[in-house]
């Protein structure tokens, strides 16, 4: 910034028009919201209505179809929403671009790995032998 | 030297009186942390222990029947339902709808009352049928 440049951001901004795009992030967030409302509520529905929760009872429930697929959907857009969600902590708290940065590049890596965890032991379950 | 230039601020958590859409809006962001990094671990773990045997799914069962497990699942189950109604408001505010100071006040303080009462409801059905 040189000396005596005393725009603010706004102030550069502003007769610019728009860019168009940026609104993204936000609108991805409401609608992995939206979806998890409904992908929510049938795991705590589901959970509620199996008889026990003991691992036979939970495996076959994750080997049928009608539980294996929601689940999956419930792992991808958790953690896609939990990464989205997490990326506005992190852009709120740490201004540094180079620590933004990494704490975004770390948070993202956290979020692919441990979605792919626990796709990858969900698949186990649907693909595998009857427990 | 603009950066030394204090440039008038807006006023901060410090100087506004406490109300349910402040301590909503702390929560919101609260649960969502708790539910992206200790509930997708937990979920994580659980499906890897379901599939990884006997001994891994009895290791997990033990830990989280344990006081301080359940202390952490219904804490966790208290965030899901205070996240998942917060949300709902968001949802709506976000139409633009519900910011006179009535209605937001209500439905602030209606996200605490349900995410307590679904909480209460759901841990009094599963330690019944735990018995």
């Amino acid at each position: 910034m040189s000396l005596g440049d005393s725009a603010t951001p706004l102030g550069k901004a502003r007769g610019l028009g728009s860019a168009k795009h940026g609104g993204g992030h936000w609108l991805t967030e409401r609608v992995t919201s939206i979806a998890l409302l409904l992908l929510g509520t049938w795991l705590i529905a589901s959970l509620l209505m199996l008889p026990k929760l003991d691992q036979r009872t939970v495996l076959e429930w994750l080997h049928a179809p009608s539980g294996a697929l929601p689940m999956a959907l419930f792992i991808i857009v958790g953690f896609k929403h939990a990464l989205d969600g997490l990326k506005v902590v992190v852009d709120d708290y740490v201004h540094e671009p180079g620590n933004n940065f990494v704490a975004n590049l770390i948070l993202l890596f956290l979020a692919i790995g441990g979605g792919a965890i626990a796709l990858f032991a969900l698949a186990r379950i649907a693909f595998g032998a009857v427990a | 030297m603009a950066s030394t230039r204090s440039r008038p601020l807006s006023p901060h958590l410090t100087i506004w009186r406490w109300g349910p859409h402040m301590v909503v809006s702390i929560l919101h962001r609260a649960t969502g942390i708790a539910l992206s990094l200790a509930g997708l671990a937990i979920l994580t773990w659980w499906l890897t222990a379901l599939v990884d045997g006997t001994d891994a799914y009895a290791t997990f069962t033990k830990v989280a029947t344990s006081p301080i497990g359940l202390i952490v699942l219904i804490g966790l189950t208290w965030s899901f339902f205070q996240h998942l109604l917060s949300g709902i408001r968001h949802l709506v505010t976000d139409t633009g709808a519900a910011f006179e100071i009535g209605i937001n006040r209500t439905l602030a303080i209606l996200t605490i009352v349900g995410s307590v009462l679904l909480t209460v409801l759901m841990w009094a059905y599963l330690l019944g049928v735990a018995k």
